[in-house]
């Protein structure tokens, strides 16, 4: 069968996730050519803000060049679409290149609507769509004391925020009465407001400006109708969205009255071959601004191109959104406007912790018709479900948006009740079926299911509800949902450090005395080390945490395939002297150690027999080295660039910082192994965003990144505050580790932990940055405990003649194991193969 | 004829922990379960990961069977039997240790 050629006009969202649909569908049937007027392809224009937070346009794409090529879908960029043929069917671009299709999908988006204002084409007024907006914006606020953003809608209060985090006085001026007019009722737009100025931001409404023109003391003033004025260096339009229909209207393909492409049920225009997809789409006199019902038309218009007659129809969608803004949890479902005739409503407020809630139901009491949440949106799942699955209210409705004093569940619908087709993930289209599906192929915890299904990768928003119904699948397959550390304790491992911490229990013979049977094991002991290490940071070789220890742990060594060990020494962020750097290569060559340069800045010394190890360590700490945990679930190393000191571009003391670290958490037990990085410039040279704790410096202090990972699964490290002086940042970290160490499973990395913790990101800033559950002061204490505590391990090792002693492969003899052989490779030693006895190496008696 | 070699102190063994001994040519892990105050010989190799590692892996229980973790994969092989219970095929040699008078002792 011939290929259908399909032209994709425009590629933003919308339009690449149509692509990602055709191709994953099927990628052979179809030829794919995409145009895009910007410069790159699609990026994620919801996190549009975060661009100016420490995001590059690559963290921001949602696709690659390669990913197009592997799958042979040409594009073109910088090349705007400008003639249409429906007749030939071809289309023409700027530079005059011609194409011809057999389906034409418009996914041209929409463009910013700026009101026909005189002066409002000046230098220092931009728009906030696209990321040359954003550098345009940024290039202003650096030259720009005072920042106005005209529109309080959605993407108003977004702008406000970036441009009050690019440190300008901020203004935002809204034409209605209140903030998010669309969205939210008086009272719920009145607190927004408060707390949005609570926060700095100036907010002026029921303003309409005439005229900009050059201000006396600032650049700019704006003037409004009421006679009042504002005077500013620069000025931000917000103020809607228009469909970008330009095109198809030239070509005569029928636009609505007020703009946007008209299409029926499968997103065709009124030319079956022509279909219009996202914002720049009309179906029955809607424009749809936000991006899932784009993906869901998207999903419906490649349906239609590869097979009509399987394809399923689009029938509007829920405009339901929940979002943080400026910090403040606002949500909005449904009709809020008193629109729908005799409908009734709930209200809960509280003015002291500044929370409002609206619930409207219709005139029965037995449906949702919309509802307004600010200050808290936990109920905005809850509601948004019962709404679109239309299922029975409670008696009482007003329990869905009262608190949850004596947290029981009588509010909650339960994720039992929720039917198969319920939409639990809207940003990629995953229902209460889909996670069913991937229960039943092997899922069992968020991770996988988000590594699955996608589910709660997109704005996340879903995470708790989606947590919920699969640990509610999970137990209806009998999949025994069981947190149990191991056989001996039936706690899990946060359970274990909360008795351990909370009863001050020293021993993990007192703890298995009293919460644990039979004898222990090889899981529940290094758990149980570990937890003791993280919060009474005893000498672990201490006697009776001996049985405890790991392999690696018990030695103070990294165990080798052939039960030799590893000898690593700290070397903070990196920075070494030459005399020292001599100092390891006479020991490595004294005691015939093969030596290699690790990825975490420092230098592996392998091949040390367990006889040989008190001896170099003896010679590294009276050279001033100190352990460095290479065989602990403890902080490895702070990888760092040079920074300010020698770079040319450095903007902070990236080592200098990284030392400080280093030294701080040095012996911290944790979990698992911990990671940091500190790069001193956006250039990033220390791959700070791979590691646990990231650090990157800003011209005005650092940004914190969290929970990334290198290795088997990388995962890119979250941004999670910007601009923090030194002490601020510290503080933050002080609080995240010891909340980690609390929290998380055995053996849990934070990339892992993060994933898996309800509410996400948002809750860990909301318990770190914000103390919502009040433990800041205890968690930095916890840290300050641990960290007085801390001792090389090798120097108090070596110091007890007895602990010497255990250094030895016999008890009985001096002799050494005669099953470790090792040959020569590349001049150095190297552990002979399993089976091989030939002698090569001379070992050197200390 | 009492060919019992002595080893070494009890007091030498940490509590639940192990040692590695020299018996002839042969290497001996021996273990010292304090819970149960009982002592257990079986052969330092780990067939599996095949290195002289087993008196440095950590004893524990599964059920009611005692057994040591070998520090290399983690493999448990039986105090008592020497058998290995991820791979029952595999088998390692069990020896005849004691008690006397605080000295640790292996028949040999």
């Amino acid at each position: 069968m011939k290929k259908q050629r399909i032209l994709v006009v425009g590629n933003g969202m919308v339009g690449n996730k149509l692509i990602d649909n055709l191709i994953q569908a099927d990628h052979h049937a179809v030829d794919i050519m995409t145009f895009s007027g910007e410069p790159r392809l699609a990026y994620d224009r919801v996190h549009l803000t975060s661009y100016l937070t420490g995001s590059s346009a690559q963290d921001l794409a949602l696709v690659d060049a390669d990913y197009y090529q592997q799958h042979q879908v040409h594009f073109s960029l910088n090349d705007k679409v400008t003639q249409i043929d429906p007749l030939a069917q071809t289309v023409t671009t700027e530079s005059g290149r011609v194409e011809s299709y057999n389906k034409l999908v418009l996914a041209t988006g929409s463009y910013p609507f700026v009101p026909p204002i005189s002066g409002n084409d000046q230098e220092h007024c931009h728009v906030y769509r696209t990321l040359e907006d954003l550098d345009a914006i940024e290039r202003s606020s650096q030259q720009s004391g005072v920042g106005v953003v005209i529109g309080g809608g959605l993407l108003g209060l977004e702008a406000a925020n970036a441009i009050q985090n690019l440190g300008l006085e901020t203004h935002v001026v809204e034409f209605a009465p209140r903030l998010m007019a669309v969205q939210l009722d008086q009272e719920g737009g009145d607190l927004l407001r408060r707390k949005i100025e609570a926060m700095g931001v100036k907010v002026h409404t029921q303003k309409a400006t005439t005229e900009i023109v050059a201000g006396e003391t600032l650049r700019y003033r704006m003037n409004f109708n009421d006679g009042s004025h504002l005077e500013t260096d620069m000025i931000v339009f917000s103020a809607g969205i228009r469909p970008q229909d330009e095109l198809a209207r030239a070509a005569g393909i029928t636009v609505g009255e007020r703009g946007g492409i008209e299409i029926n049920q499968y997103c065709q225009t009124n030319h079956a071959n022509i279909y219009a997809i996202g914002e720049c789409a009309l179906w029955q006199q809607q424009i749809f601004g936000l991006v899932a019902p784009g993906y869901q038309m998207a999903k419906v218009a490649a349906q239609h191109i590869l097979s009509p007659e399987q394809a399923t129809s689009f029938n509007g969608a829920d405009m339901s959104t929940k979002l943080k803004l400026l910090g403040v949890d606002v949500a909005s479902i449904g009709e809020v406007h008193g629109k729908t005739e005799g409908a009734l409503s709930y209200t809960y407020k509280d003015d002291i912790t500044q929370v409002y809630k609206r619930l409207i139901v219709s005139s029965d009491k037995k449906k949702i018709v919309g509802a307004v949440l600010v200050g808290d949106a936990q109920a905005y799942s809850n509601l948004l479900q019962i709404r679109q699955n239309d299922m029975p209210l409670p008696d009482n409705p007003s329990v869905l948006i009262l608190p949850n004093l004596v947290n029981d569940d009588s509010a909650a619908i339960g994720v039992e009740a929720l039917p198969d087709k319920a939409m639990i993930c809207s940003c990629f289209d995953v229902s209460k079926a889909a996670i069913k599906q991937a229960v039943i192929s092997g899922c069992v915890n968020m991770s996988d299911l988000k590594a699955s299904t996608n589910a709660s990768t997109g704005c996340g928003g879903c995470s708790a509800l989606a947590k919920q119904v699969l640990d509610s699948e999970l137990a209806k397959l009998g999949v025994e949902v069981n947190n149990h550390l191991c056989e001996h304790f039936a706690y899990s491992r946060q359970e274990l450090s909360d008795l351990i911490r909370v009863q001050k229990i020293k021993t993990f013979e007192a703890l298995l005395t009293r919460y644990g049977k039979g004898h222990g094991c090889e899981v529940c002991k290094p758990t149980v080390g570990s937890i003791l290490a993280s919060f009474w940071n005893d000498y672990i070789l201490q006697q009776e945490h001996l049985e405890l220890q790991d392999t690696n742990d018990l030695y103070l060594g990294n165990m080798q395939k052939d039960g030799t060990y590893s000898v690593v020494p700290r070397i903070p962020a990196g920075e070494i002297t030459p005399e020292r750097l001599i100092v390891l290569g006479e020991v490595a060559r004294d005691f015939n150690l093969y030596s290699k340069i690790t990825g975490g800045q420092r230098i592996d010394l392998f091949g040390a027999q367990l006889n040989d190890l008190p001896a170099i360590w003896q010679r590294l700490v009276d050279a001033g080295f100190e352990t460095g945990h290479a065989y602990g679930k403890s902080l490895r190393t702070v990888k760092s660039c040079v920074g300010s000191a020698w770079c040319r571009y450095g903007v902070q003391d990236s080592m200098g910082c990284a030392i400080d670290l280093e030294n701080r958490y040095k012996g911290l037990r944790s979990p698992h192994k911990l990671k940091f990085a500190v790069s001193g410039c956006t250039r990033e040279c220390a791959e700070a965003q791979s590691k646990d704790i990231g650090v990157i410096a800003t011209d005005k202090g650092w940004n914190l990144f969290i929970c990334g990972n290198g290795g088997m699964r990388p995962r890119h490290a979250d941004l999670f505050a910007t601009d923090l002086d030194t002490t601020t940042l510290i503080r933050y970290i002080d609080r995240l580790l010891m909340f980690y160490i609390r929290t998380a499973d055995r053996l849990q990395r934070t990339s892992v932990w993060l994933e898996n913790l309800d509410g996400g990101i948002d809750y860990l800033k909301d318990v770190i940055i914000d103390d919502k559950l009040g433990l800041g002061a205890e968690l930095e204490q916890a840290m300050v405990d641990s960290i007085s505590k801390y001792q090389c391990e090798w120097k108090t090792t070596l110091e007890s003649p007895e602990k010497r002693q255990r250094f030895h492969h016999f008890i009985n003899s001096s002799e050494r194991d005669d099953g470790v052989q090792f040959i020569e490779i590349r001049h150095q030693k190297s552990p002979a193969p399993k089976g091989n006895t030939l002698e090569i190496d001379k070992p050197v008696t200390a | 004829m009492n060919n019992w070699l002595t080893i070494c102190n009890i007091t030498d063994i940490a509590p639940n922990t192990g040692v590695c001994a020299k018996v002839g040519e042969k290497q001996v892990a021996i273990f010292f379960h304090k819970r149960t105050d009982a002592l257990y010989a079986i052969s330092n190799y780990d067939p599996i990961g095949k290195a002289n590692v087993l008196s440095r892996g950590i004893i524990g229980s599964i059920g009611d069977q005692l057994c040591v973790a070998s520090p290399l994969y983690k493999q448990h092989f039986d105090l008592q039997t020497g058998t290995c219970l991820e791979d029952p095929s595999v088998h390692i040699d069990v020896y005849k240790v004691r008690q006397n008078s605080g000295l640790v002792q292996i028949h040999q």
